[in-house]
């Protein structure tokens, strides 16, 4: 399938492993994956703040850029982020009907029916669960509320998780319960934010695991900032890096990054296409 | 023999479109940031509230597991309720004419002003001087109590935890448990400082407690000549007004006076018996994790010789009809108050509900106060409650009636940034942010200029501190310092001439 994949503003500047870890998994698995150009940002910042006016020129600039996969030049398009695929989904096409245009509010329907969360893209769409991942960690898992509740991806990223080899997968208290992220929540109330975040790391901390995972960076950005200024040892690993990670055997090897340490210089040697 | 002295709010526009300032408690006066900073500091009160949520939590849970057509309630409750708003005037006469025709009374109120003048004035002409209460959101949404005390009457609420935080000098933070914020030592103190005759040796063993508020009530209950409800449901085609209730105090106010005042807010409608089983069975499991609930009491209009004779309805507008002309907004009315919302919020599980400064805390409340009394500009407290939350999604899976809290949440906040008189720091930011993201090259260099940002992050790759308002997060969170290269430009270096 050909795949066009949103790196999302957060995963392009921010945690490119995301992104490099989506784009390398989808090689490995035979697929030709493009990264439109002139992509920015998909506006959930905006729309989420009540900007609801100063998201049309963004959200129109994001179904401009992703517009060919709802005319067929792509298969699908993917971002490694539930929230930013529950903007696409279910806030696109508000924010253009909000304004009155409805040509634009079509055309986001329109795309928004081909763009995937990457379980789900996965799961539901190329139909695989065991990747042919190796990952031996001990790793527990934030299943984000976007995801959960915007998106209702199930237990798509644990079926994933769970056909991964080496893994030890251990459940996480209360786990649907939010991490305080919430975009500029975050901000705007840092006090009852920080409050939940103390919550979401004592659950971490109480399954022993030394990875935390989620498909959202932004809740991973939160609870690992979180985890690194108590200096627990716990990291936030993406499920599209360890997805991606194979015993060596194979292609593309990622090794379980360690927080933004930047690109690593063994990174190039890429899978066949 | 209607007295309806006031024009049908809904049917003629007559009415505010918000609730009046000043009135009521509606409103709050400091920001929720503001509110819930000096909350959480309050190390028993977090104790409290994230024990007393847990519970109901797992109880509501356990209770609607068992329901195998849960959801099929949950569309019908839904259904029903848009129904009731697209027609609300018309039903609303129908309830008016049947009420009548069994020999009660109905008033319009615009809003709560009117609500509480009307009720004061029937208390006056039934002579009394004191009236017994069932809880009722809509008299405290009015602030009936200080109304009526300000005329010379004296209310006591008969609801345990209302009795609480009326002894306490208290207010309300939770729609069903108005006491959440309080444990039994406390309550304990309360009693032994504020109940005349109490027993001195009390303990705060819970059935000491109850019996000892039992005693206190009793004789109130005996002596009170009027009493004052709310009303959970309203029967348009019979005229029956419906309260549900735990401890049955309730059911002694609505039988014992010689005169009954219900006060309900206009949107409590349905249109038939068929309507109120759905919500009957939605309503307990939703907010206490019953079954059913202990006492459900239904009355209509007057019967001579048995309960009270004299029965009047305050049919009360009080900012209703401006969210029902909000085709978003309207959804808001659908709530039934069961406070499922509030128990699964994480937000109103740390900051709890005084947080919200209005009677109606939690998700539900984040939305309904600025809908019903307006966002009059940046300060405004009104305009900071609809961020307060993490839009998680909580309360849209608990609401019975599936009211779609995370979109209102989002339209009230466009409401409060559309109330800017001038710009805020946050709108410079928010239109600098569009900018940047509507041009690719534009976008390419602020991210250039974040990756500048690896200066600070030192070799730790980790920011610990930075310059306000970006200081609200690294007070508690370290910020990765920006990748050498973005994710494009990997993409652009590793695979070239392959970005389309
Ligand atoms: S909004 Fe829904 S969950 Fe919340 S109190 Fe109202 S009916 Fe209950």
């Amino acid at each position: 399938m050909r795949i066009a994949v949103m790196t999302t503003c957060l995963g392009d500047a921010v945690v490119p492993q995301a992104v490099r870890a989506t784009v390398e998994l989808l090689e490995r698995l035979g697929h030709d994956v493009v990264l439109p150009p002139g992509q920015t940002c998909c506006g959930q910042m905006h729309v989420n703040t009540g900007y609801l006016r100063e998201a049309v020129p963004v959200v129109r600039h994001s179904v401009d850029v992703f517009g060919p996969v709802a005319d067929g030049d792509w298969d699908a398009v993917v971002a490694p982020s539930g929230s930013c695929t529950g903007c696409v989904r279910h806030q696109h096409a508000m924010v253009a009907r909000r304004a009155g245009d409805e040509r634009l509010a079509s055309r986001a329907e329109a795309v928004a029916a081909r763009t995937y969360e990457l379980s789900e893209l996965l799961v539901d769409v190329l139909g695989v669960t065991d990747v042919g991942a190796y990952y031996p960690h001990r790793v527990t898992y934030h299943p984000t509320c976007h995801s959960l509740r915007m998106l209702r991806v199930g237990d798509k990223p644990l079926q994933l998780l769970r056909a991964v080899r080496g893994i030890e997968l251990v459940e996480l208290p209360d786990a649907e319960v939010c991490c305080g992220f919430g975009g500029t929540f975050a901000l705007k109330n840092a006090d009852t934010s920080t409050a939940m975040l103390a919550d979401k790391m004592s659950a971490v901390l109480a399954t022993g695991a030394e990875v935390c995972s989620a498909s959202d960076s932004s809740c991973l950005l939160h609870i690992g900032g979180g985890l690194g200024r108590l200096r627990t040892g716990v990291r936030t690993v993406h499920l599209a890096e360890i997805l991606a990670s194979t015993d060596g055997s194979g292609a593309a090897v990622a090794a379980p990054s360690r927080a933004q340490s930047g690109p690593a210089p063994d990174v190039e040697q890429e899978a066949p296409l | 023999m209607s007295t309806t002295d006031l024009p049908t709010p809904v049917l003629r526009g007559a009415a505010p479109a918000h609730a009046p300032a000043g009135t009521g408690h509606l409103r709050g006066t400091r920001s929720f940031p503001a509110e819930a900073r000096d909350a959480l500091q309050d190390t028993q009160l977090r104790r409290n509230l994230g024990k007393a949520t847990g519970v109901i939590r797992a109880k509501r849970q356990a209770v609607v597991d068992e329901v195998p057509d849960w959801e099929e309630l949950r569309l019908a409750g839904s259904a029903i309720k848009a129904d009731v708003m697209a027609r609300l005037p018309e039903l609303l006469e129908q309830l008016e004419a049947n009420v009548v025709a069994r020999g009660g009374t109905v008033h319009w109120a615009r809003d709560a002003e009117e609500a509480n003048a009307t009720v004061l004035r029937l208390v006056r002409e039934a002579g009394a001087d004191e009236v017994v209460k069932v809880k009722s959101m809509a008299t405290q949404e009015t602030g009936l109590n200080e109304a009526l005390e300000a005329g010379g009457v004296a209310a006591l609420e008969t609801d345990l935890a209302e009795l609480i935080v009326q002894l306490g000098h208290d207010r309300p933070s939770h729609i069903l448990v108005p006491a959440i914020h309080r444990n039994r030592a406390e309550i304990r103190e309360i009693f032994l400082r504020e109940m005349p005759d109490v027993d001195p040796d009390l303990t705060d063993e819970p059935r000491r407690l109850a019996m000892a508020a039992r005693a206190h009530l009793r004789r109130k209950f005996l002596s009170a000549k009027v009493a004052v409800s709310g009303a959970n449901f309203a029967v348009a085609d019979s005229g029956t007004l419906s309260v549900v209730e735990s401890e049955g105090n309730g059911r002694m106010c609505l039988t014992l006076p010689e005169t009954l005042i219900t006060v309900m807010g206009v949107e409590k409608v349905v249109p038939t018996w068929f309507d109120l089983e759905v919500f009957l069975q939605l309503l307990p499991r939703s907010s206490t994790g019953e079954r059913m609930n202990p006492y459900t009491s239904t009355w209509t209009g007057v019967t001579p010789g048995d309960g009270p004779q004299a029965f009047h309805l305050v049919l009360m507008d009080n900012g209703r009809s401006g969210v029902l002309a909000d085709p978003d907004g309207r959804a808001a009315l659908h709530c039934i108050r069961c406070s499922a919302c509030l128990n699964v919020c994480p937000v109103y599980e740390r900051a709890g509900g005084h947080a919200y400064g209005s009677v109606y805390p939690g998700p539900i409340g984040a939305v309904l106060s600025p809908l019903l009394t307006g966002i009059s500009g940046e300060d405004d407290p009104n305009a900071s409650l609809p961020y307060a939350s993490s839009l998680c999604g909580a309360c849209f899976d608990a609401c019975p009636v599936r009211i779609d809290i995370p979109n209102l949440l989002v339209q009230q906040r466009a409401a409060s940034v559309e109330s800017h008189r001038r710009p805020t720091g946050q709108d410079v930011a928010m239109r600098a942010a569009r900018v940047a993201m509507t041009s690719p090259g534009r976008f390419t260099a602020a991210e250039k200029a974040m990756s500048l940002g690896r200066v600070l992050g030192g070799r730790s790759g980790r920011i610990t501190a930075l310059p306000w308002p970006a200081s609200r997060w690294t007070a508690s969170r370290d910020v990765p310092a920006p990748p050498k290269e973005t994710a494009r430009e990997w993409f652009a270096r590793t695979r070239p001439g392959q970005e389309r």
